[in-house]
């Protein structure tokens, strides 16, 4: 599986540490909530909302160099607008893994 | 340029802000976390710009554009590149963003800003800008327009497929919404579902006879499941 990266964070930030440390405190406290309220959406079979959800995340799943994981978001975002949850286990990886990230810095 | 930030996430506010204080001739006046708060804000101030993002829950970015006369220059940003076809059907967006927003795309996006010819208006004269919702209010969107209804006013709401039907003492209103989320928004100890097509206002019902109310000139269903609750809900000598 392909491995979070700060990439695009350095590049944007113009080598402003101090931002490139603002922007991770938000994505470190913003991230856990918006994967609890999928993951409450999909307990509730809300997919129409649990879309919503993958929409917003994929956001920060783009700003954390993740290219190919993207477009497993891209797939099941389709997916759960159309009632399926096909590509949920594969998507749900990513989550897991941008966590196990998150927690390293 | 003066210009303000619209986007429900704070991580794209934070790299739009920080991308734009990278470039001298734009001042970022305010940032919203939706909509309806930076509708209030235009009503009040004069902006050139607008950052927009399209995919917000309630009211997209669409529905804004929508909502306000006169609108200043737009730039949409999103993670879904589908919807730019839409984009260019509106004359005030100068550009389109796909997230991640990279320094190199944001700037020429805000070269076109300053070549566009699209003019910022002022939006203090509009009558068609929302207020904030406050407790007694309810505000609905009826032909790109949002019209606040006095909630005590409403004495009837009724589903009639796609849509609802509002009844105040005023006025009646067709809305484009489902009973389910219009008795989210509506406060209990006003109204009471009794039927699986209506909500009424007790306070407003003149007479209950066998399985109906009378409310206004009204005559309504009172279902079986909901009966017990009506009768709960009057003061019954």
């Amino acid at each position: 599986m392909e491995q979070p990266n700060l990439s695009y964070i350095e590049n944007m930030s113009g080598g402003d540490k101090a931002f490139e440390q603002k922007l991770l405190d938000i994505i470190q406290k913003e991230f856990p909530e918006e994967k609890q309220v999928y993951f409450d959406n999909i307990e509730a079979e809300n997919f129409k909302e649990a879309a919503e959800n993958v929409h917003k995340l994929k956001h920060k799943i783009s700003i954390l160099g993740l290219v190919k994981s993207y477009e497993v978001a891209v797939n099941y975002e389709h997916n759960l607008i159309e009632n399926s949850i096909e590509g949920k286990a594969d998507f749900e990886s990513i989550l897991q893994n941008m966590t196990d990230f998150l927690k390293t810095l | 340029m003066n210009c303000i930030i619209i986007d429900d996430e704070a991580t794209a506010r934070a790299i739009i802000s920080q991308l734009c204080s990278n470039v001298t001739s734009l001042t970022v006046l305010e940032e919203f976390p939706n909509a309806i708060q930076a509708i209030k804000y235009l009503n009040q101030n004069e902006v050139d710009l607008i950052f927009l993002d399209i995919h917000m829950p309630d009211f997209t970015g669409f529905d804004f554009i929508e909502t306000i006369k006169n609108p200043p220059k737009i730039i949409l940003t999103t993670s879904d590149a589908n919807f730019a076809i839409q984009a260019f059907e509106y004359d005030c967006i100068v550009d389109y963003l796909v997230k991640p927003i990279t320094p190199e795309r944001f700037q020429k996006a805000i070269q076109k800003a300053e070549a566009s010819p699209v003019k910022a208006s002022n939006n203090s004269n509009s009558s068609e800008h929302v207020e904030t919702t406050s407790g007694n209010d309810l505000y609905v969107n009826i032909d790109r327009r949002l019209i606040k209804i006095d909630i005590p006013s409403i004495y009837l709401v009724e589903a009639k497929g796609d849509y609802i039907l509002i009844k105040t003492e005023d006025k009646n209103y067709t809305v484009h919404s489902t009973l389910k989320k219009i008795e989210e928004k509506l406060p209990d100890s006003l109204f009471l579902k009794i039927h699986r097509s209506y909500i009424i206002n007790v306070g407003k019902i003149i007479d209950i006879e066998d399985n109906s109310v009378l409310i206004k000139k009204d005559v309504i269903p009172v279902s079986r499941s909901n009966r017990p609750e009506l009768m709960k809900r009057l003061n019954l000598l």
